[in-house]
């Protein structure tokens, strides 16, 4: 099906979420979550473990069913319409879901053929995957030995089959080493370039400023900002004045020294000894300040600096805690799958 | 963007496909994922262990080892009393593989994406099932050669000789029922693997299948007299040397009806709730 069909007679956006909840028990995993994505844009869904991000992909694409509120993937109703929905979406969700005993191209095939493609169509549309997602030298071995770039990149191919309109990514560079996440980077980038709507959910900040034209942050199945990268940057407010404390044991009187510089308290890394502290508009005379400062109190740094915020800062801002550290909620729900990487397949 | 300011439009209507075309998809669907399974299937070692090797092991350890030490009255010695238990137990015990394949799938989100495709509900559990029919046929075939080299024979005609094969592949794939739905309830390959069959063991152990339950102790023997694998046993027994079918045969009907109309429920329902 083309982006063209399966779009037919619905003018609204691609995917639109009112009041979704969902409780697991105890566990209110969506509190009541509100989106709105236009066709063709990316939506980056960004939050730590447990967010909720996991259980807001499932409910879009069908895998649950929500406690209240509703969900249209273009126009069809996930719960009421959950056939007409798998028809037209596509799902690569946090661990590769490849057959590893069958050959990337194998995996290709059946999937064509499960989408009730004929067998030409699934051995046609398999070679032109294979290509594109640069797996044709690795497409005839079985994807046991695939790394864990080729085995993602392979199970991104494997959603892409049926040229789903709507493209839900869980996670999908998790457990990648920096190397294979770029390579999605540029996958994912070629895949928006085709007119396909994308939701992609990340706990990495820089993923989400990379690929995404709008990006929510969730924190405990809430939604708890929203706007472009650039736009959540400018909400928290201006600089960073960062430095790195060369004797670990004066971080304490190092905070304690630029504390008054900025708004709210410096946020500290304890391993690292860096500190950074949010100037607001000050830019310059910030600076200045903390040089001075850290001077006063006898505190030797390094790479002193000014720079724009990152999203770490603004999830700092808006959470008051970091995208990494939040606890561990999920349960068995939050297992990851790190794949280690495997050499030898090229 | 995260406010939905304007009035929410209502959701189109999507008509759901006829009866007609999803009879067809459930068909296609089940033999893809049937093609696929033997595909997998034949291309591991350990299904190979556990479908031919191990057997094979059983036939001998209890024909050479325990077998002197069992006294029987059967026509023919330990050996023709041994088979029929040994295959019933054989494919019993092949469904580890169907526990451990389905958990695997779970696991790694393999039926999680098969759940977001325009795919039959209940085509992941019968293409299954299909395919395991076929890895118990292979099985059974393996098993009951290896017994025709040690000494086994059928003392009735052709017809009970097949109608026993049929009852031992039929009762191995109620029990892969049963474990579909323990390893797609459990859905984590490990525990599948050390603990989730565990029942199979006094199942298949304290039985007819070995040894007579005469020589049990009086309470186990109540439990032994009145379990479907003792009752699916002597029937194939019966089928085999000869005796009397009635009874036994209504009760394993009855029993392996019983597991078909509780367990595949059962697991279409951890299907669609994982």
């Amino acid at each position: 099906m083309t982006v063209r069909e399966a779009t037919r007679g619905w003018d609204g956006p691609a995917i639109l979420v009112e009041g979704l909840r969902k409780s697991f028990g105890e566990v209110q995993a969506l509190r009541g979550i509100d989106l709105e994505v236009a066709r063709g844009q990316v939506l980056g869904m960004l939050g730590p473990n447990g967010a909720g991000k996991t259980t807001a992909v499932k409910v879009l694409t069908t895998l649950l069913a929500p406690d209240a509120g509703r969900a249209l993937v273009e126009g069809r109703d996930v719960v009421h319409s959950a056939a007409a929905v798998r028809e037209i979406i596509g799902l690569a969700g946090q661990s590769a879901a490849i057959q590893e005993e069958l050959t990337g191209r194998e995996n290709l095939e059946i999937m064509g053929r499960l989408y009730h493609l004929t067998k030409g169509e699934s051995r046609h549309r398999a070679a032109q995957l294979l290509e594109r997602f640069d797996l044709e030298d690795a497409a005839d071995r079985p994807a046991k030995g695939y790394s864990g770039g080729m085995a993602r990149r392979l199970d991104l191919a494997a959603s892409l089959v049926a040229r789903p309109a709507v493209l839900f990514l869980d996670e999908p560079t998790t457990g990648l080493d920096p190397r294979s996440r770029m390579g999605m980077w540029e996958v994912i980038r070629e895949l928006v370039g085709e007119g396909a709507t994308l939701l992609l959910t990340t706990q990495y900040l820089e993923e989400a400023d990379e690929l995404a034209d709008q990006i929510v942050v969730i924190d405990h199945g809430e939604v708890i900002a929203a706007g472009t990268g650039e736009e959540l940057k400018n909400r928290i407010g201006g600089d960073v004045v960062e430095f790195v404390v060369a004797d670990r044991t004066h971080v304490d009187t190092a905070v304690a020294a630029v504390a008054t510089l900025g708004e709210g308290s410096p946020s500290v890394d304890r391993e690292t000894g860096q500190v950074s502290v949010r100037v607001g508009a000050a830019g310059s005379n910030a600076l200045v300040d903390a040089v001075r400062a850290l001077d006063a109190a006898g505190v030797r740094s390094e790479g002193l600096g000014i720079r724009r915020p990152s999203l770490d800062d603004v999830f700092l801002a808006l959470t008051g805690h970091g995208a990494d550290s939040a606890p561990e909620t999920r349960g068995r729900r939050g297992r990851r799958s790190g794949r280690p990487e495997h050499a030898g397949a090229r | 963007m995260t406010t939905v300011a304007h009035p929410a439009p209502n959701a189109i209507h999507a008509p759901s496909p006829s009866f007609g075309d999803r009879l067809r998809y459930g068909w296609a669907d089940t033999a893809n994922l049937t093609r696929r399974d033997i595909k997998i299937w034949t291309r591991n070692p350990a299904f190979l262990v556990f479908a031919v090797i191990q057997p094979v092991m059983f036939v001998l350890l209890f024909r050479y080892v325990f077998g002197g030490a069992i006294p029987t009255t059967v026509p023919g010695g330990y050996v023709n009393y041994l088979m029929p238990g040994i295959i019933a137990q054989s494919a019993a015990f092949a469904s580890f593989g169907t526990a451990i394949a389905l958990a695997r799938q779970m696991q790694r989100g393999v039926i999680d994406r098969f759940r977001s495709m325009p795919m039959a509900r209940s085509a992941v559990l019968l293409g299954r099932l299909a395919a395991d029919t076929l890895r118990l046929t292979v099985t059974v075939i393996v098993v009951l050669g290896v017994g025709y080299a040690v000494g086994f024979r059928f003392l009735t005609g052709i017809g009970p000789a097949i109608g026993m094969l049929v009852l031992g592949i039929v009762f191995g794939v109620a029990i892969c029922t049963i474990s579909a739905f323990v390893g797609m309830a459990i859905r984590d390959e490990e525990s599948v693997g050390s603990f989730g069959l565990i029942w199979l063991f006094p199942l298949t152990f304290v039985s007819s299948a070995f040894v007579t339950v005469r020589t049990m102790p009086g309470w186990l023997q109540a439990f032994a007299n009145n379990q479907p694998v003792t009752i699916v046993i002597d029937e194939m027994r019966a089928m085999a040397l000869g005796g009397p079918l009635v009874e036994h045969g209504w009760q394993s009907a009855a029993w392996l009806a019983g597991i078909f109309v509780v367990f595949i429920p059962l697991a279409v329902r951890a299907y669609r709730r994982s």
